[in-house]
């Protein structure tokens, strides 16, 4: 019979495993030493916040697995045996495959810090990085200060769940403002002010020197590279961005780069041997998508085309429109299309902000043909299917911002700014003709 | 349950406690429930009115206080935080303690209602019931009774945590404005009219007590002797509050559900929701999500809506018989017309809405539906006094103690911090089932999923009280449309990412099943929707 192996239980190899069960008899096993079963890694932050217990991240009830006969082994991999079609656990077991789904995701970035891997630093990520965080700071006697290194996603939702234990936070950034590799200007100022509103020593434009040692193996404090300035702090917060967690792979025959490489189809070089989710990268970057995307939703795609081509309907990987979203403390974030930090040469961008800077949006568009190219949405939640709609119908920009109603997807009885932001909008555009 | 973790903390010590605020209001909180529980001993207080408007306003102020400190001072946003490290909202001791102490209330108000203080007809009530008789006089002009103690009670408690509901969730206008009516509802229709209304009733005058937002089944005893009799006699004030209750049930709540979902009602005027909503807000969290949780409740409530329809046609034909040429409705007339209206029900959904259905709901309605008929039928072809095999009395009382006193008050509130903020509303309201009903079957009302965003993060499902799994919904990126759902907005509010939203729209798409997320390749998309 045929046996398909996944290695790793997050969204990709789960999703993957559920689509081949979906459409075929064969023997599925996934395998995962950070888990039994599958969990949500994007709620382990409620966890720790009390918002959930761990149970309530397991998005199917234990019986899930065995109902649908997806065999779940609790082991790690320590490597592959194309030739003989094996995979090879610490535990020095070999199961053979007929075919084989890389899904390990990643692993937080170190970049060589004097100290990180000291006692009492730690990344947010796995499950395990959450049982270090309740042991290096369960209160705030315990833990008085956190310093959290990094200004992306998970650097900042770290830092709100120390805070809702009453931990001091510093947060070094390293732009000098927060994400704006990827938020325009007037959103990311936007969001450090949010940040500081919630009591976070936000700290921007600086780099870590390094980690300083108790003398006992654990953090004592952080140097600051550009001012020399010592933080005393119990735990470090290591949130520099992920990378393929694909150590195991060195000196196997997989071609690797950054990642697993795949093809379109998320081949391997290797037959039989597939890599999707964080862990994989594109030989190219498809449309203005990056080679390698640590994105959920895109786990959960590729784990869908995956179990296509595994199940004999050989199918190409193609995502539609960008979109994402995310949450900064209290504003939540969508973003559809693209909306580039800094313009492209053929990109205008139009921007309008709530008075209470707490609400904003950014739309972007070519100049020259004035079509809709994405938006960006603080504080107003908007319809996904019409946006991408309208992105794949090339609306223009002038009527996306009067039908922007049509998209909002807040619930009843908000407040709507849709007149205002038409309003700004053509004040605007009679300055600019 | 039983592997509950109350926290990954080493020291043992949850993370959040009381303030020093919190820790007053606490204090002028049990300040006046100490009065109230003094007043049950043998103390007589002098000024019983100003004692009594100690105590409840000692209350109030407690409450308000301890939500002030608990939200006022962080930023509008969903702030769950440290909910299941509290020991009262993780089934924790205190948790217990208050389900045991409520469940002792409940079992007190509803069976030994002479502890509290009940003396009965012409004595002068003593105890917690006797400390509240100035205020029922003042009202309604009659002594207090213990349902009377019990509506203040009530009305203190949504009123209170009604300001805590706003206040928590003050981000959300949907979550206040439904809150407000609630709060609305209770104090006008279910405490202050009622009262008001009894004020009117003289010896040739009398009206039953009615809150008229109480509609049958749920207010199961609007259709018995006394007090149809009562409404008749009347005149046309009370001929007129008759046929309005027949209204409200064939007419007006159809309408309004078809419109809005059955939510108009459960979350937004209901006092069983109310309180629900209001008081029970810290448990909604803990409603059993798993499947066959799931499976209980479908059977559960049913059941009660047979029971329930049963007994009130047992009850209702029993009287009818005892003056046949008093009135067109005779007991035949009254048997078929149940029957009739019955099989149409049936009929129509079996012939219109049968592919909703799953096949253990349609084997249930057509087991149902057997067993009705059969005892209509059986009743009918034999000569027997007793309706349905049973005498309606014994119906009538059986429902009255399991499922009015036992299941609605306490099991239903009693076991809040046990079983979550909606026990009551999820297995055992008839209403909520035949609300449902229209909501699955023939409503505009849906919750739709934004298409790919959902992160499966589960916040959704943890906080419905309806113990619903939302998310596996929101990650298929399918509309909701669920019998159960009462439409609180929770769901939509608690979503990190923006996922979910409560929407009234044409009938059209309404149940849709995607298979593959939005912003997945079209052809793919296409390829799936063909296989399926």
């Amino acid at each position: 019979m045929q046996h398909t192996i996944i290695i790793g239980n997050g969204i990709s190899g789960v999703t993957a495993a559920r689509h081949i069960r979906k459409l075929s008899d064969q023997q599925i096993t996934i395998i995962s030493d950070e888990t039994d079963f599958f969990f949500s890694r994007t709620a382990l932050m409620y966890v720790y916040m009390g918002h959930m217990k761990f149970e309530h991240t397991q998005p199917y009830e234990n019986w899930f697995w065995e109902k649908n006969r997806i065999d779940l082994k609790k082991g790690r991999v320590t490597g592959v045996d194309a030739t003989s079609r094996e995979v090879i656990l610490k535990s020095g077991d070999r199961l053979s495959y007929t075919s084989l789904i890389i899904a390990v995701g990643s692993k937080p970035n170190k970049f060589g810090w004097p100290g990180q891997d000291l006692e009492g630093t730690l990344g947010m990520y796995h499950k395990q990085d959450l049982e270090k965080l309740e042991k290096y700071a369960p209160t705030n006697k315990v833990c008085k200060r956190a310093v959290i290194v990094g200004g992306g996603l998970i650097g900042i939702e770290l830092a709100e769940m120390l805070r809702t234990r009453d931990i001091e936070v510093t947060f070094l950034v390293r732009e000098d403002s927060f994400w704006n590799g990827v938020l325009p200007a007037g959103e990311s100022e936007m969001i450090n002010e949010h940040i500081r509103s919630h009591h976070i020593d936000l700290r921007l434009g600086v780099n870590l020197k390094q980690i300083i040692d108790d003398g006992s193996g654990r953090v004592k404090a952080i140097e600051i590279a550009e001012t020399g300035e010592i933080i005393d702090c119990e735990v470090v917060g290591l949130t520099a961005g992920v990378s393929p967690n694909i150590d195991f792979l060195k000196g196997s025959e997989l071609e690797l780069g950054r990642g697993v490489k795949v093809n379109r189809f998320l081949e391997t070089n290797l037959p039989n041997v597939y890599a999707i989710g964080d862990c994989a990268e594109q030989h190219e970057g498809i449309g203005l998508r990056r080679p390698i995307e640590a994105v959920w939703y895109t786990g959960r795609m590729m784990g869908e085309t995956v179990a296509q081509t595994i199940c004999g309907n050989r199918i190409e990987y193609k995502p539609g429109h960008w979109f994402n979203s995310a949450k900064f403390l209290d504003i939540e974030y969508q973003t559809y299309g693209w909306v580039f930090a800094k313009p492209q040469a053929y990109e205008s961008q139009f921007h309008w902000m709530h008075p209470d800077r707490t609400k904003c949006i950014t739309v972007s568009y070519n100049h020259d043909t004035n079509e809709f190219l994405g938006i960006n949405t603080f504080g107003i939640r908007m319809r996904h299917e019409v946006f991408d709609r309208w992105l794949t119908e090339n609306m223009d920009v002038d009527y996306v911002i009067k039908h922007l109603k049509e998209a909002n997807f807040d619930p009843e009885f908000y407040k709507t700014y849709e007149s205002d932001i038409i309003k700004t909008f053509s004040q605007q555009e009679t300055l600019l003709t | 349950m039983s592997d509950f973790k109350r926290s990954m903390s080493l020291t043992g010590e949850p993370p959040k406690a009381l303030t020093v605020q919190q820790k007053i209001a606490v204090l002028i909180g049990m300040f006046g429930l100490g009065i109230l529980l003094l007043s049950l001993t043998s103390i007589n207080f002098p000024n019983k009115a100003l004692w009594l408007i100690t105590s409840l306003v000692s209350i109030t102020v407690g409450i308000i206080w301890f939500s002030s400190a608990a939200y006022l001072d962080k930023s509008e946003g969903i702030k769950n935080d440290g909910v299941w490290f509290k020991s009262i909202s993780s089934r924790g001791l205190l948790g217990w303690l208050a389900g045991i102490a409520m469940t002792g209330f409940y079992v007190v108000l509803y069976f030994y209602p002479q502890f509290l203080g009940l003396q009965g007809e012409g004595k002068d009530n003593v105890g917690v019931i006797g400390l509240f008789d100035p205020l029922s006089k003042a009202l309604s002009g009659n002594p207090a009774s213990q349902w009377f103690v019990y509506g203040t009670l009530y009305t203190v408690a949504i009123l209170a945590f009604g300001i805590k509901f706003i206040w928590k969730y003050r981000h959300n206008r949907y979550e206040k404005i439904r809150t407000m009516s609630v709060m609305f509802f209770q104090t006008a229709f279910a405490f202050l009219i009622p009262e008001f209304m009894a004020r009117l009733n003289s010896d040739s005058f009398s009206l039953p007590y009615y809150d008229l937002k109480n509609i049958w089944p749920l207010n199961y005893s609007n259709f018995e002797q006394y007090r149809v009799d009562s409404f008749i006699s009347a005149g046309t004030v009370g001929t007129a509050l008759l046929i309005f209750g027949v209204i409200s049930i064939f007419v007006i709540t159809p309408i309004l559900t078809y419109k809005y979902g059955k939510r108009w009602y459960c979350s937004w005027v209901c006092g069983c929701g109310g309180l629900a909503e209001t008081a029970g807000d810290a448990f909604r969290q803990l409603s059993d999500k798993r499947k066959s949780a799931w499976n209980i409740e479908r059977w559960v409530i049913h059941s009660v809506v047979v029971f329930v329809v049963l007994m009130t046609t047992a009850v209702v034909y029993t009287y009818l018989g005892y003056d046949p040429n008093k009135y067109w409705l005779t007991r035949n007339v009254f048997l078929i017309g149940v029957a009739v209206i019955l099989t149409l029900v049936f009929a129509g959904v079996m012939i219109f809405k049968r592919k909703q259905l799953a096949k253990d709901a349609k084997y249930g309605a057509i087991g149902y539906f057997v067993i009705i008929l059969a005892l209509i039928g059986f009743h009918y072809f034999s000569n027997t006094e007793s309706v349905f095999l049973l005498k309606a009395e014994k119906l009538r009382s059986s429902y009255g103690f399991l499922i009015g006193a036992v299941f609605s008050g306490v099991v239903g509130t009693g076991f809040y911090p046990i079983l979550g903020n909606r026990v009551w509303c999820r297995f055992g309201c008839p209403m909520a089932a035949i609300l449902g009903f229209q909501q699955r079957l023939f409503s505009r009302f849906r919750i739709t999923t934004n298409g790919g965003q959902c992160i499966s993060c589960g916040n959704c499902s943890t906080y419905c009280e309806m113990g619903i799994d939302v998310r596996s919904y929101a990650q298929k990126g399918e509309n909701i449309v669920r019998s159960s759902c009462v439409g609180c907005g929770i769901c939509s509010a608690v979503c990190p990412r923006g996922v979910l939203k409560l929407e009234n729209d044409t009938p059209a798409g309404r149940i849709n099943s995607k298979d593959v997320l939005l912003g997945n390749d079209v052809d793919l998309m296409e390829f799936v929707n063909r296989k399926v």
